[in-house]
């Protein structure tokens, strides 16, 4: 037996193949089980390879597509998503997912086909220099110039790509490089001395949050989604019961810590809760975990845990001391750093006090909105899904009033079943990356809440739904406009509707359909439950256009400029 | 404030690339930039000179810079004590009279003549960036009709004194 395991083995070291078999190889040593992708010229080479090995592919209708799928894969499943386009456009039309995945910290390996070396420099056809165009919106990114060198690149990249502040790592292959043959390196180990990211935590600085958690009367944590990418929650809700300190959460922080809990604060930030954004505004010592303190969860800088000692738990060094003043800082992983805290931690402080008066906020300002008998509200549609799915679905979403309100309003107990795009913001995003997590959670339900605006971005993807049967349901928060962008200009803007007004809609029922997908038009209450019901029992795709009010904004809400405690619309 | 830094890297096409392009995403402003081999051929030394704000900023780039994967180390030498130099090319108008009159001029500053023709000569000068602007300022009013400054390069000393200002970034 193992005679003959050397053999084989010895074989493969001198047998020699080719770019594009070493690149399938690569993909096999990192367990990937799904690729998705889109064919051109440069990648000939390669998607021949993929048909012979039998790898599963999942051809989206845009790269577009491809590499938001691919971000919806990586958040359930905490594997890196893996990304093939052919160069120039096909690379091109990734960018907007590179950088979407790089503000989130998303760990994607993305491969583009490039032309011959031979040509480079040359403006060949369908050359573009995405090497060059990703280098600000990749955490690293490759050209290979020599077939043998993949394997070795292949692995450092998916190593980068997941580990320490996870993020998108491009690789750029040439066609050449793909067809050239190189004899294989059994072992190409890697070797990144410029890459050893901190994973724990520095002991005396673990002492002294520990030190500043006894003196603390109004402690608050902010979770990000660095617990989740550390699978911290456990260890989050240990630390936070043990001091019984509240706790907020980012927006893409929603899932770190159970919703139900009565230490929850909810989401904090520009549409944060009244409990959240308070307890940030007058505690005494704020401790963030995973979470970059971004200008849309601060709100003005002048009024953000004036009062407070900060600490900062975070992987990347570099987030700590960028936009807010840090006195206890703490660079490792949340899952490390928090176990090390809970390991060593000492006397509690009395914070009694101050989660009573938060709890007081939470039960005396609630989030909230005027209900309409004749009208189906957008915040009754998300509550509406939270009670149907029973709150157990993975939520996609795309950008926009529907992204609040399901933040707001499917409320989650369970980590990874929140997908939405936060830093950049992305119209597009929220479909196709239910198609991912649809791939990488099967067992789940998964619901794309998208805008009717952002839904026509890459509705083309009916298509994959059609192809593989995948029982997405699509939930169109259909209020006929660009609503976020129309709840500003309403708000700042005295209500000049410029461009936002969506007059002009497709029959979206019709539209699935097209596609051979179940589809429904809702306009009641009764019947969004029914149509939902029935298409969680059904296992098939299934597209839910439902009619809500039309001008609905979002609240509360911190105005531009405005500090975090002066937050407007909080009695809904 | 003035900030030198520097950068060893490993001599990768693209690294410089993506270094600049950091500090341009970031608005930091690189007032000068160098690049060369170091003793081992496959890492490369950069030392910049950028202007920031204070020294949160400063704290800031040091770390952005460090995180990229092609970037082995990242040092502010500030506050270190340190050799630095910069070398410049200058060409300056002459007549007859002012020949010598220029060549006495540099002679403090160690600046040597390679050049010389009918119109004009060309020095050369080496030292710490204040010198170079010294030895300009005093040949100005002779009319430069040249330069050219390669930036600044520095290496720590040897012996370091106990500098109470030198501020160690606790966290990196
Ligand atoms: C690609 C892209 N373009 C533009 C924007 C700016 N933007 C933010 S929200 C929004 C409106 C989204 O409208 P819709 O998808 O209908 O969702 P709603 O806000 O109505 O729920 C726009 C245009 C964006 N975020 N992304």
């Amino acid at each position: 037996m193992k005679a003959s395991w050397v053999a084989e083995k010895k074989s493969v070291e001198t047998s020699l193949v080719s770019g594009a078999e070493l690149f399938i190889q690569g993909l096999q040593n990192e367990n990937v089980d799904v690729v998705f992708g889109y064919p051109g010229g440069a990648v000939l080479p390669i998607y021949d390879a993929l048909y012979k090995a039998e790898m599963k592919h999942v051809l989206t209708r845009h790269e577009q597509g491809a590499i938001h799928a691919a971000q919806g894969y990586a958040r359930v499943t905490g594997k890196p998503g893996v990304v093939l386009a052919t160069s120039g456009p096909g690379a091109t039309n990734l960018v907007t997912g590179i950088a979407d995945a790089m503000i989130d910290s998303i760990p994607l390996v993305i491969f583009t086909g490039q032309v011959a070396t031979s040509v480079i420099g040359t403006d060949a056809f369908q050359e573009a220099d995405i090497v060059g165009i990703t280098m600000p919106i990749t955490k690293h990114n490759y050209q290979v110039r020599r077939a043998e060198d993949l394997p070795t690149i292949m692995k450092e990249a998916f190593h980068i790509a997941n580990t320490g502040r996870k993020g998108p790592v491009l690789i750029d292959i040439p066609k050449d490089v793909a067809v050239k043959t190189a004899k294989i390196k059994e072992n190409s180990d890697i070797h990144l001395p410029g890459y050893q990211p901190t994973l724990q935590p520095n002991i005396l600085q673990v002492k002294r949050l520990n030190e500043a958690l006894q003196l603390s009367k109004k402690p608050v944590v902010l979770t990000g989604a660095g617990v989740l990418a550390a699978k911290a929650e456990k260890e989050l809700l240990c630390f936070a019961e043990y001091h019984q300190i509240p706790v907020a959460q980012t927006l893409l922080g929603l899932g770190s810590f159970p919703a139900d809990h009565p230490l929850c604060l909810g989401m904090a930030g520009m549409h944060g809760t009244y409990a959240a954004n308070m307890a940030l505004y007058d505690c005494d010592l704020l401790i963030g975990v995973g979470a970059r303190f971004d200008d849309r969860l601060t709100g003005n800088l002048d009024h953000f845990a004036k009062k407070a000692i900060v600490a900062h738990i975070d992987i990347d060094p570099a987030e700590i001391g960028k936009n807010i003043q840090t006195e206890i800082p703490i660079v490792g992983c949340a899952k490390e750093t928090l176990s090390a805290l809970n390991q060593t931690a000492g006397e509690k402080g009395d914070t009694s006090d101050w989660v009573i008066h938060l709890s007081t906020y939470k039960s005396e300002y609630p989030l909230t909105y005027k209900t309409d008998e004749n009208e189906l509200k957008p915040q009754k549609l998300l509550q509406i899904l939270h009670e149907v799915t029973k709150g157990a679905a993975i939520v996609s979403t795309d950008v926009g009033q529907h992204q609040m309100w399901a933040a707001q309003y499917y409320t989650f107990s369970a980590p990874n079943r929140w997908i939405t795009s936060g830093g950049l913001g992305t119209m597009g995003f929220g479909f196709p990356a239910a198609i991912g997590a649809k791939i990488g959670n099967p067992d789940l339900p998964v619901i794309a809440v998208v805008g009717d605006g952002g839904f026509q971005m890459t509705l083309q993807e009916l298509g994959v739904l059609q192809d593989w049967e995948l029982p997405v349901i699509v939930v169109i928060v259909n209020n006929k406009s660009l609503g976020m962008v129309r709840q500003w200009q309403e708000i700042f803007y005295e209500k000049r509707y410029s461009h936002s007004l969506l007059d002009i809609q497709p029959d979206f029922v019709k539209l699935a359909s097209a596609y051979g997908i179940d589809g429904k038009r809702a306009v009641t209450e009764e019947e969004v439950r029914e149509a939902l019901t029935a298409a969680l029992s059904s296992k098939k795709p299934f597209v839910l256009d439902c009619v809500v009010t039309a001008d609905e904004n979002v609240y509360p809400m911190i105005a531009p400029g405005k500090g975090i405690h002066e937050m407007i619309g909080v009695r809904g | 404030m003035r900030r030198i830094i520097s950068a060893t890297v490993l001599n990768e096409s693209g690294v410089l690339n993506r270094l600049t392009g950091l500090l341009t995403k970031r608005q930091f402003n690189i007032e000068n930039i160098t690049v060369g081999h170091t003793e081992d051929p496959a890492v490369s030394k950069v030392t910049l000179t950028v202007w920031v704000e204070d020294d949160r900023k400063a704290e800031q780039l040091v770390k952005q810079l460090h995180k990229q994967i092609n970037i082995l180390k990242v040092r502010d030498l500030t506050n270190m004590a340190l050799v630095s130099r910069e070398l410049a090319l200058i060409k300056v108008l002459t007549t007859p009279d002012t020949r010598s009159e220029i060549k006495m001029l540099i002679e403090p500053f160690r600046a040597t003549v390679l050049d010389v023709s009918l119109e004009n000569v060309t020095l050369e000068v080496t030292g710490d960036s204040e010198k170079i602007d010294a030895l300009i300022e005093l040949l100005r009013p002779y009319g430069i009709k040249e330069i050219s400054r390669t930036g600044v390069t520095a290496i720590p000393r040897g012996t370091q004194k106990k500098v109470l200002e030198l501020h160690p970034y606790s966290i990196m």
